[in-house]
């Protein structure tokens, strides 16, 4: 198994070209949310676009508006200025093609781990009997089978998360979005599912947009990692990624990849949010 | 080594005695035998106390009394208590059926809320038993009054755990809810009312327990049936041994709808926390 995007060439962030291919783009948006103490700037413009089949991570200091983006992407919030298109159609409420993986799992405990995934399928009106099958394999793949009767808290905080990414995968969305989705997870869990989380990437191709606070997680899923700063986040710097598919856990020890981590935490170092 | 074969028979002996105190400890630990032994060891106080104390019988009657009345005026408690548990169980379900509505109406909007929420607590702290003749006044002698009273008891509690158990969802849950692109009522009926269950359960078990209070107090100020009309006469007669024979009737009522209240919340949500123990020690 050889992956062709192995040898994606580097294309520079600010390349026009990009917008051709962009599947995701946003454009000079921002965000001001109202609180009873005044406006609170969230987002300061952000432009950026996301390829088709992109594997795109935002790192970033807790607080900086990378999980306000990811709303913004997702349509849960809208914009204060700016403008968001999925293919082409602005984003003014949660578009068809999209799933989501939250920072929990939020399954439904009254449903089995199946009735949970096929809740996507059930809430959107489309035909469960046409998605049985597509369930059934993602469990499969997700490492659930055996457990699609089990009730979510019979199950183990990886396994849980493994079935919600099921969840937002079951209805064949072309963008997966992806909010912190390991960031409860013990770190050998979270490599694990980080491993997994490629495999699927790489068999489904989705365009994918992971918001993440953990700079190795980032570095060895993504294409493209973009470091934003502190509030008002803003976009700092877009690193590519250029280590081959399919990468296994070891190259996290490899200099290259050491590399891109100590210059992305170059970052926070400069921003003086890094304490440890 | 003799000294060691006699640790040894020590060691056997203790462990025959430890099984026989571990049954005697797992029959006195069994969730049905547990409630039962309490009131045992309270009708053995009992009646040692009236005993030891010289407590005459107008006073406090003795357990066995007590017992003896249950069992001679069993088909006129049995009779009596039919008018009082149709009066609970009509204000009960007045209680559910326009206590949750209330509470969704409540839940749903700010507006409605900052309305009704207030006057409904101004309401309900008016003591029910000091309007209770009103309503004789207003509704005539028999079953309505009581209806009422029970209704009036019972609806509070409702509404208070359905407006909290609703609004005590996660905002990523809402949020997945639009991901998917669900409308306003499959959220309410796939998330927002399953998730408010157990809530509305505690509501309902507190309310029942109300309902049969309500029920009495309805009887006590105008009725000529149902247990707390019983008591009124015993009370009068000084007849004591009907008097907790009709309380003990009353009490055992509550217990029976509370339980059939429960064992209804295990088939519906079987789900949670609360009742997990079980299949958790299985596992």
């Amino acid at each position: 198994m050889t992956y062709a995007f192995a040898a994606r060439p580097v294309i520079a962030q600010s390349a026009p070209v990009m917008t051709a291919e962009a599947h995701i783009s946003i454009d000079a948006v921002t965000k001001i949310y109202q609180t009873k103490s005044g406006q609170v700037e969230s987002l300061r413009p952000i432009d950026l676009s996301i390829r088709r089949g992109e594997f795109l991570a935002v790192v970033g200091p807790s607080g900086c508006g990378k999980s306000t983006l990811l709303k913004l992407v997702a349509g849960l919030t809208s914009a204060t200025s700016g403008t968001i298109s999925i293919g082409g159609k602005a984003v003014s409420e949660p578009p068809d093609g999209v799933g989501i993986v939250f920072q929990n799992p939020v399954l439904l405990p009254w449903k089995t781990v199946r009735e949970n995934v096929m809740l996507q399928i059930r809430m959107r009106g489309l035909d469960p009997a046409k998605y049985a099958d597509a369930a059934q394999r993602l469990l499969k793949t997700a490492g659930l089978e055996g457990f699609e009767k089990s009730y979510p808290w019979e199950l183990s905080g990886g396994m849980k998360q493994r079935a919600s990414i099921c969840r937002a995968l079951v209805h064949d969305p072309e963008v997966l979005l992806m909010d912190e989705p390991f960031g409860a997870l013990d770190a050998m869990t979270r490599e694990k599912m980080n491993a997994e989380l490629q495999r699927i990437w790489a068999e489904s191709r989705k365009t994918v947009m992971l918001i993440t606070h953990s700079i190795p997680e980032a570095v060895y899923l993504a294409d493209r990692v973009v470091v934003m700063s502190s509030r008002p986040g803003t976009i700092e710097a877009i690193y590519d990624i250029d280590l081959p598919r399919p990468r296994p856990l070891s190259v996290m020890g490899e200099p290259a990849f050491i590399r891109y981590t100590q210059d992305i935490r170059k970052h926070f170092f400069a921003q003086g949010d890094l304490d440890h | 080594m003799t000294i060691a074969a006699g640790g040894d028979r020590q060691v056997q002996v203790r462990t025959t005695k430890m099984s026989v105190t571990n049954i005697l400890a797992r029959v006195a630990t069994s969730e049905a035998v547990k409630p039962l032994l309490l009131i045992l060891v309270i009708l053995i106080g009992w009646d040692l106390a009236i005993r030891m104390f010289g407590i005459p019988a107008y006073l406090i009657p003795a357990p066995l009394d007590v017992v003896e009345q249950i069992v001679l005026q069993w088909p006129l408690l049995l009779r009596e208590s039919l008018p009082t548990l149709y009066a609970t169980l009509c204000g009960f379900a007045l209680s559910a059926l326009i206590g949750i509505p209330l509470a969704l109406l409540i839940a749903s909007s700010r507006l409605i809320e900052s309305y009704l929420y207030p006057l409904l607590v101004f309401s309900q702290s008016i003591p029910k038993v000091a309007i209770a003749p009103l309503f004789v006044v207003w509704f005539g002698f028999g079953m309505l009054p009581k209806v009422i009273v029970a209704f009036l008891l019972g609806v509070f509690p409702v509404i208070v755990s359905t407006v909290l158990a609703l609004k005590s969802i996660d905002a990523e849950m809402i949020d997945l809810a639009r991901s998917m692109r669900s409308g306003p009522l499959r959220t309410f009926l796939q998330i927002r009312l399953p998730h408010a269950m157990p809530g509305i359960f505690g509501g309902l078990k507190v309310s029942i327990t109300l309902a049969v209070v309500g029920a009495v107090v309805g009887e006590f100020v105008g009725s000529n049936s149902g247990i707390g009309y019983l008591l009124q006469i015993a009370n009068g007669n000084f007849d004591l041994p009907l008097m907790f024979a009709a309380l003990f009737v009353l009490s055992m009522m509550g217990v029976l709808l509370f339980w059939i209240l429960d064992a209804i919340e295990g088939l519906l949500v079987p789900w949670h926390e609360s009742r997990r123990r079980d299949l958790r020690e299985g596992a």
